[in-house]
């Protein structure tokens, strides 16, 4: 391990722009000639459009162009995809409605677009669609996803009867049954998985520009996938040519998800920048992302766990209602299926697994990915669950998980529900995380809390995830509609410094150090001479993107074959320098050598020749030292650990502090701790929000969010968290180079849980048996009123 | 209508020509080019656009330009000088207190005014409470307060 090799706590290398006020994120962007984009939206969550009246703001000061859906469904501009077919259980691919990228005549959720305004300043723009009138017809909404799959709830779509998208399951039914049937115990948990907002602190934003000369488009937009943009844009909805379409994602402002998709509103500025023939900015005002960025979670859900007598798990059943919202945003179909029910075994051995999920629609959000994705959600059913049951059976709730994980010695584990386990550790990571929250002295807090009034409680949360996403034949037979491989180029330049093309795209994960110290390992090049360009489709060769905890594990991966690729080049080169045979020739440190020999060349001189050939074996090999490769993994990663969570409750107020909160994570190798760390600190304050504060909410009546402002949608602040203990177990992913697993959404997945078990632990004492999340100081001191009212009553 | 405004940004002049209506944000972002500051929301609640007037931390989005007309105003490119970065941005970047960059700007700006209020002398939860009005989303918190707190020893060092 060098000082800046892997394994290094490398300073990164993007920080100074950052520091400095130099970054450049899409809304800094200033193009010659730019005009401002406004989207007027849905007041309603239902609604007929009768007429649009757009006279007024087409003459109003500094106007250039109004569209509306109409213009758009005139101009043949498609619907906006869902890129993922999951079968219902009948055969039949999921319901697809049509989504507009403005609505036609029907506006289904607040803020769902309805026209756009494109005028000289940002702030005409938004004058002049204040002008435009709309006839709306009301109609009745649903926003609670249990609700519209009754009979008398309001239809969302023609082409999905009952709201319902898809009635998926995943498992064997009879098997599970057979299970249940001779339990000596079955734990039983009824659940909400609240909606949350996600709220990368950029908002949304897009600029388009066309040239008239060339036919091309330019799009710059806020994405953590721009090839995957120039895709969909390109075949499915403008049909604009890949090759005529450049798409740019500057420095993106965080992500956790909501900018993988391709939403309508960088698909207008581009369709309307020929139109208007000068480039278009847009920006998201905040209000406009709460309503229209793709919320996350949202799920009701009923569980059963079989035990027998000792407290072995004999079968799981899980009944999930999902809420895809009133679209099917890009990957939303995905999200509940093969993203959960897949991860419903967790670290144990239950034999039989059956997972049911109806995906509705209702007059909300899309619905899509949010950090974790699905995991969490799969992470929450199964650890509470699991506490339920060490509860309900008063075994201590470590000691039933140690007898039920898969044993060390047990993979590649097949679950039975899809996924193949590569390697893992979940009692050593449970150990460690003990000892790092004091699990044996909990006791002794807990008395010292209630000797002064308060209730203690401690809850763990040992979660897994699939990550690395993913190998392409796999996720193709389960409906994706692309590959999940990444793409890699390692460029010298003839002075011997480096650029590699990364198609993973970095908003905050710190790729420009962590892959830099990647390519510096392999090939003794210092990481200051090491530039990693991403997120610009003119430049890099492909990408996939960034989600799924996929950058290092699938993209570091490609870079690592790129840099193979390099050596073996290199080795020829110093083969034929060195008049040796290239079988003898090693490469280590950034010198090939002679095997047995001390006769050497570096590799800057070897880079040289290659570009200046004049001594070179120009018959046998080309000049040049430039190496492209793609890496589709062979399977997923299966990150996991075990979180630590210790809350003080106040009985007379309901607030609950977090006293501790540990962390214990198999990422598999570690190239950058630093960034690993960041990366789960982060996490945990998005599933501590998730478990205390966040609460995405729409008026059941009117359909309206109801937080929708940072004044309404409590965003975790740095005095709602604690500090975190951050502890690692190391077992490397055996089938990719670096033997790394992915760090990115770990806490996101693991921390909900953990914070619920510890507050059910805490009010269990008092008779709170449940509560859902997010566990507010107004929901804890209800649930312990009601538990006193009931306790007094009996 | 248009009325001209004038104050002095990192040091130098600035003039220039707004609406009434024009925040001190825009006019820093759009009328002089200094992206550094960012939008984060519209309900002066994530302090992105934190910058320093007249030595005082101030969310740049509940100004008017015209309010600071005259005034001192420094932004986070001022921060830096002679290419050497202030005490806070090196804490910032030692610790890991920034990962995605948009709410680091103005995390900065209030961490050094958070210091200076304090008179250097910070504990964790004064820096917990003193940073309530910055919204991060990536950090989980956790080494931006570590990187306050270092920041603040630095800044006491050099006298800064």
């Amino acid at each position: 391990m060098g000082e800046k090799g892997i394994g290094a706590r490398v300073a990164r290398k993007e920080d100074q722009r950052f520091l400095t006020g130099n970054g450049h994120y899409t809304d800094d962007l200033q193009r010659n000639r730019q005009t401002y984009a406004f989207f007027l939206r849905s007041p309603h969550a239902h609604a007929k459009i009768r007429k649009i009246d757009a006279a007024a703001a087409k003459s109003a000061p500094g106007v250039l162009a109004v569209f509306t859906g109409a213009d758009i469904a005139e101009a043949k501009v498609g619907s906006l995809i869902c890129g993922w077919v999951v079968k219902d259980k009948n055969g039949e691919p999921h319901k697809a409605p049509p989504h507009p990228a403005l609505a036609l005549d029907t506006v289904r959720h607040v803020g769902d677009p309805v026209a756009m305004v494109i005028a000289e300043t940002a702030a005409q723009a938004k004058d002049a669609a204040e002008t435009i009138a709309v006839d709306y017809e009301e109609l009745p909404s649903v926003v609670n996803p249990a609700k519209a799959l009754a009979k008398s709830a309001p239809q969302l779509h023609a082409e999905a009867p009952g709201n319902l998208c898809y009635d998926w399951e995943l498992g064997d039914k009879a098997a599970v049954d057979a299970a249940f049937a001779k339990a000596a115990h079955v734990a039983k948990v009824d659940l909400v998985n609240n909606r949350l907002i996600p709220n990368a602190m950029e908002p949304r934003a897009a600029a388009a520009e066309y040239d008239a000369g060339t036919g091309q488009y330019t799009l710059w937009t806020t994405s953590q996938n721009p090839h995957v943009t120039r895709l969909v844009l390109s075949a499915f909805v403008l049909g604009i040519p890949e090759h005529k379409l450049r798409v740019i994602a500057p420095d993106v402002g965080g992500g956790f998800g909501s900018k993988i998709f391709i939403y309508s509103e960088e698909t207008l500025l581009t369709w309307a920048s020929a139109k208007v023939g000068r480039p278009i900015k847009w920006t998201a005002e905040r209000n406009e992302s709460f309503v229209s960025d793709a919320h996350g979670r949202d799920h009701v859900t009923h569980a059963e766990l079989a035990l027998d007598k000792d407290g072995k798990f004999l079968a799981l059943k899980v009944d999930t209602i999902a809420n895809m919202g009133a679209y099917l945003s890009t990957f939303a179909t995905a999200v509940p299926t093969y993203l959960y029910g897949t991860l419903l075994a967790g670290q144990y051995t239950t034999p039989a697994i059956h997972v049911n999920v109806k995906s509705v629609f209702t007059n909300t959000a899309p619905v899509d990915a949010y950090r974790g994705a699905g995991r969490p959600e799969a992470t929450f059913v199964l650890e509470r669950i699991v506490e339920q049951a060490a509860r309900d059976l008063k075994i201590d709730k470590a000691e039933l998980r140690r007898r039920n994980f898969i044993a060390t010695d047990a993979y590649p584990y097949q679950t039975p529900v899809a996924l193949t386990y590569d390697s893992g550790n979940y009692a050593g990571a449970m150990s460690k995380a003990l000892e790092l929250a004091d699990y044996a002295g909990f006791e002794k807090r807990r008395a010292e809390s209630k000797a002064k009034g308060k209730l203690r409680g401690i809850g763990l949360s040992a979660y897994i995830e699939a990550c690395g996403l993913a190998p392409s034949a796999v996720v193709g037979s389960l409906g994706a509609g692309v590959g999940q491989w990444e793409s890699a180029q390692v460029r010298f330049n003839p002075t011997g410094n480096v650029q590699v093309y990364t198609g993973s795209h970095s908003h905050g994960q710190g790729h420009e150090t962590t892959f830099a110290q990647v390519v510096s390992n392999h090939l003794g090049v210092p990481i200051e001479q090491i530039e990693v360009i991403h997120g610009d489709t003119a430049s890099v060769p492909f990408g996939m993107g960034t989600y799924g905890s996929r950058s290092l594990a699938v993209g570091g991966s490609a870079i690592v074959k790129a840099c193979d690729k390099i050596v073996a080049k290199g080795k020829k080169i110093a083969a034929h320098m060195l008049e040796a045979s290239a079988a003898d020739i090693e490469f280590k440190d950034g010198t090939f050598t002679v095997a047995g020999t001390d006769k050497s060349v570096p590799l800057a001189g070897v880079v040289f020749s290659a570009y200046v050939p004049h001594n070179y074996p120009l018959n046998e090999l080309e000049p040049g030292m430039d190496e492209n490769a793609f890496y589709d993994p062979a399977n997923f990663t299966y990150p996991a650990g075990v979180h630590v969570c210790e809350v003080e409750v106040d009985p007379d107020t309901g607030v609950a502090s977090i006293a501790k909160f540990t962390a214990v994570d198999d990422f598999g190798n570690i190239i950058n701790p630093m960034i690993v760390e960041g990366q789960v600190h982060g996490g945990i304050g998005q599933g501590i929000g998730q478990a205390l504060l966040e609460h995405g909410v729409y008026d059941e009546k009117s359909g309206q969010l109801l937080s929708g402002s940072y004044m309404d949608y409590t965003m975790p602040r740095a005095d709602d968290l604690p500090s975190f203990d951050v502890g690692y177990q190391i077992t490397p992913c055996p089938h990719n180079p670096l033997g790394v697993k992915g760090c990115g959404e770990a806490g996101a997945i693991a921390a909900p849980a953990a914070v619920m078990n510890a507050i059910h632990d805490a009010l269990a004492p008092v008779g709170v048996q449940s509560i859902d999340m997010p566990a507010t100081p107004a929901r804890v001191w209800q649930a312990i009123q009601q538990a006193n009212t009931k306790m007094a009553a009996e | 209508m248009s009325v001209s405004v004038s104050m002095k940004v990192n040091g130098k002049t600035a003039t220039g020509t707004v609406e009434p209506r024009t925040l001190l944000v825009q006019f820093l972002r759009e009328h002089l080019g200094l992206t550094g500051t960012h939008v984060g929301c519209d309900t002066s609640q994530c302090g992105a656009c934190v910058v320093h007037v007249d030595g005082k931390s101030v969310k740049a989005c509940t100004m008017f330009a015209l309010r600071a007309d005259g005034a001192e105003v420094s932004t986070i490119e001022g921060l830096a000088k002679d290419g050497a970065l202030h005490p806070m941005q090196e804490a910032f970047r030692e610790h890991h207190g920034l990962q995605c960059g948009f709410c680091t700007p103005g995390m900065v700006m209030s961490a050094i005014d958070l210091v200076k209020r304090h008179n250097y002398k910070l504990d964790e939860s004064t820096v917990r409470h003193g940073l309530e009005g910055n919204l991060c989303r990536c950090t989980g918190y956790h080494n931006i307060v570590k990187a306050v707190l270092e920041g603040a020893k630095a800044m006491q060092a050099k006298g800064v």
